[in-house]
């Protein structure tokens, strides 16, 4: 079965002066599907994100948004909305007038429920009336989304769309993306947030130095991914760490580490050997009361890749 | 396997624009949301009628601006007074405010990535922004007129006006003329506007954009001052904020004020056209460029050096003014100065109830000198001095009234008579209905830079 791509980027080049921002990028990003853009600053996500919108034209490669390729004129197709270094709102406005305004813009005026209904989804419908000019930062992401909600979408490009966001506020913007994302919706968004990125996307690119240095599933990173550090907490922190350092493929790091919990063991091992360790575990009759990464396997991955990628230039 | 749908599948294929329409009316609603904008509009529609009113009602009237004498003589003095501020002060700082804000206020508020992504056409947008900054802009000017019109119609009347030549206007005439003097300024505002896009776009968050206009309308007056040849002063894009009083001549002095109004509309073109091209120009994936750059600021100042350049060079071949000249010759002074006392003779006759006469039969002439010289003088100066003679029908006896002139570099000028005391040595005169302005003892006119009418 075939499956729709939103986006298909081959070899995209993007230079400011001297400086190049992304140098033969790829990407796939097929229809309902979450993609992250992972990088550090500097990387090239926002000019990435940036050319999905229209924002800029890129200088050589060739892309193609919602099945149409994207010329040389400032112009994302339609079905694209989104934004980049925050939304875009307008303070001597209130949050349904920017966006009953933004509506007008589109020749939508006369869907007042539109309105009513995006500032529902995003949790703001209480705050209304009120002027943006007071709106915290989570506030006025949750307000873009919604103004990108307007357009009824088929491509949603988002720049760090949880910075800001309380618990509360969160959940709401990750329902509206998982919603968005089952009903169809491409979802491309940029964060530094780890957790946010792991609960959203099936997958992710990650970008160093204007270069792409993986893209794919999450699980196809881990499978890829080097040794990772897991914590465990176990019945017998001693006997633990004497059955770990046994263990092939394991390595005991807790002691090279300040002590903050000495019930904890620490190990950096490949998936295999950890599992190996568990077995070994409960065969010597230690019981196993916690085990996770001390860093999530995306963040661990990002940090070697990009880390191996600086290092190489 | 993957595919990328094709075009002809997707409904969604393709870049729609937003008309220039819609996005023109999110710049008002945008416009008209700002609280300064509204205090703006508040302002303009009442403050004139207000100070007119209030103008008219004080026993001590601003003789020291054009018209001003004459606020309690009729309804039509309170606009052209209100114009002569406005010229000065008032459009430079309103087109500071609204055109030189309005692409600035998108890098405050970090709002053009999100402008861009909905329009997607930085071409429509700068059309939006300017047609917007533009209609705001007319709804202050036509405050301005209508409110203080209203305001000296409803405190005086509607009552003849004294032109600058102090001729009588009727009410119709002088209501058609205020309002057309408001229309030539126009041209000179569209131009401050047009410099105030080229400074929001060029500067951006820097408050010189916001202050230029305010800053170029500053740089002209001050010119204006300067004993400057009339070619520089004719090509400078403020002209027609002055040339506006030769339509209250009879002839009317239209020359100066085509070439001011033309001058103008050149100035809010190239002004407009280099404003957009700097916008086109501008990469908006690059948040800390908001435009202030050495390329923009030497695409937008040169060529304006040049335009004025050109205009400087171009005015002598295809008018009568000249680089060494001022235009203020002493034939013009005295011919000006008899022709306005020729008209306030026969307005003082009148007031008095004597036998009526006409300006041919007076048949005023005028004689003056500047300082020691005493043929051909030249210049500005208020050390003008003239004697003006006149004939009585049915009398051999001829008049003769002295002024002295403070004759500004424009050619605008006050004469204050100094005797006889008979004709011009009283404030008032006594009239059978009482006391009422002495019209000979101090006026207003002016002399025309180019020679282009007689009067």
């Amino acid at each position: 079965m075939e499956t729709l791509n939103a986006i298909r980027a081959r070899g995209i080049t993007k230079t400011f002066d001297d400086v190049v921002a992304l140098d033969g990028v790829d990407l796939d990003v097929t229809s309902g599907q979450i993609h992250g853009l992972v990088g550090p600053n500097g990387a090239g996500k926002t000019t990435l994100l940036g050319l999905l919108l229209g924002l800029a034209v890129a200088d050589a490669g060739r892309l193609e948004i919602l099945g149409t390729p994207v010329g040389r004129a400032l112009a994302a197709p339609d079905g694209v909305a989104g934004f980049v270094d925050g939304p875009g709102l307008y303070p001597s406005l209130t949050a349904r007038q920017n966006l009953a305004a933004l509506a007008a813009l589109r020749g939508n005026e006369a869907h007042a429920a539109g309105v009513d209904d995006a500032l529902d989804q995003v949790g703001l419908t209480a705050v209304a009336d009120d002027k943006t000019r007071g709106f915290s930062l989570g506030m006025r992401q949750r307000l873009g989304l919604a103004a990108a909600l307007l357009t009824r979408p088929r491509l949603l490009v988002l720049d760090e769309p949880s910075n800001g966001l309380d618990p509360a506020g969160k959940r709401h913007v990750h329902r509206v993306l998982t919603r968005l994302a089952a009903e169809g919706v491409s979802v491309v968004l940029s964060s530094h947030r780890m957790d946010d990125l792991e609960e959203l996307c099936s997958e992710v690119t990650i970008l160093a130095t204007g270069q792409v240095v993986f893209s794919g599933p999450l699980s196809k990173l881990a499978d890829e991914n080097r040794e990772l550090d897991y914590r465990l907490i176990t019945s017998d922190a001693q006997a633990a760490r004497r059955v770990a350092a046994g263990t092939a493929g394991v390595l005991v790091v807790d002691d090279a580490q300040p002590r903050y919990d000495a019930e904890a063991l620490v190990v950096r091992a490949l998936v295999p050997a950890v599992d190996e360790l568990v077995v070994r575990l409960v065969n010597a009759g230690i019981a196993l009361r916690e085990l996770a990464p001390v860093v999530s396997p995306l963040e661990a991955a990002f940090l070697a890749l990009t880390e191996q990628q600086e290092d190489s230039r | 396997m993957t595919a990328t749908a094709a075009p002809v599948d997707h409904p969604y294929g393709g870049a729609r624009r937003i008309p220039v329409f819609r996005a023109y009316r999110f710049e008002l609603v945008k416009l008209v949301s700002q609280w300064r904008i509204r205090l703006l509009v508040l302002a303009c529609w009442i403050a004139p009628a207000l100070f007119v009113v209030a103008v008219s009602q004080q026993t001590t009237l601003p003789v020291d601006t054009l018209f001003g004498r004459w606020m309690q003589s009729t309804g039509w003095a309170g606009p052209l007074v209100t114009l002569g501020f406005a010229g000065t002060w008032a459009l430079p700082l309103l087109t500071s405010v609204v055109a030189g804000d309005v692409f600035a206020a998108e890098d405050r508020l970090g709002t053009w990535r999100h402008l861009l992504v909905t329009v997607r056409s930085p071409r429509r947008i700068f059309a939006a922004k300017a047609l917007a900054s533009l209609t705001v802009i007319l709804l202050l000017v036509v405050g301005l007129v209508t409110s203080s019109a209203a305001g000296g119609l409803v405190a005086v009347g509607n009552r003849p006006l004294v032109g600058l030549d102090d001729h009588l206007m009727t009410p119709g005439g002088a209501a058609g003329t205020v309002l057309l003097a408001w229309a030539c300024v126009l041209a000179p505002t569209l131009a401050l506007a047009g410099i105030g896009l080229l400074g929001s776009v060029t500067l951006g968050r820097s408050p010189m954009g916001l202050l230029l206009p305010a800053l170029v309308a500053l740089a002209m007056q001050l010119a204006q001052m300067l004993p400057l040849p009339a070619a520089v002063r004719l090509a400078l894009p403020g002209y027609a904020f002055i040339a506006w009083n030769g339509l209250f001549t009879s002839p009317a002095q239209l020359g100066p004020l085509l070439i001011g109004i033309v001058v103008s509309l050149v100035w809010a073109v190239t002004a407009t056209a280099l404003a957009c091209l700097l916008f086109l120009r501008r990469d908006f994936t690059n948040v800390t460029d908001d435009g202030l750059t050495r390329r923009a600021l030497v695409a937008g100042v040169l060529p304006l050096t040049g335009l004025l350049a050109v205009t400087i060079a171009v005015l002598p071949a295809v008018t009568s003014a000249t680089y060494s000249g001022s235009g203020i010759q002493q034939a013009k002074v005295e011919r000006s100065l008899a022709t306005a006392f020729a008209h306030l003779y026969r307005m003082q006759a009148d007031e008095l109830h004597r036998p009526a006469v006409t300006e041919e039969q007076l048949k005023s002439s005028a004689a003056c000198t500047k300082g020691n010289v005493d043929h051909d003088a030249e210049g500005a100066g208020n050390d003008w001095r003239c004697v003006v003679s006149w004939h009585l029908p049915d009398s051999e006896a001829t008049g003769q009234a002295v002024y002295q002139l403070d004759l500004t570099a424009d050619g605008r000028f006050v004469a204050d008579g100094d005797g006889p005391k008979e004709v011009n040595g009283y404030f008032l005169v006594r009239t059978p209905y009482g006391d009422a302005p002495n019209p000979l003892w101090q006026f207003d006119s002016n002399v025309e830079l180019l020679s282009t009418s007689k009067g």
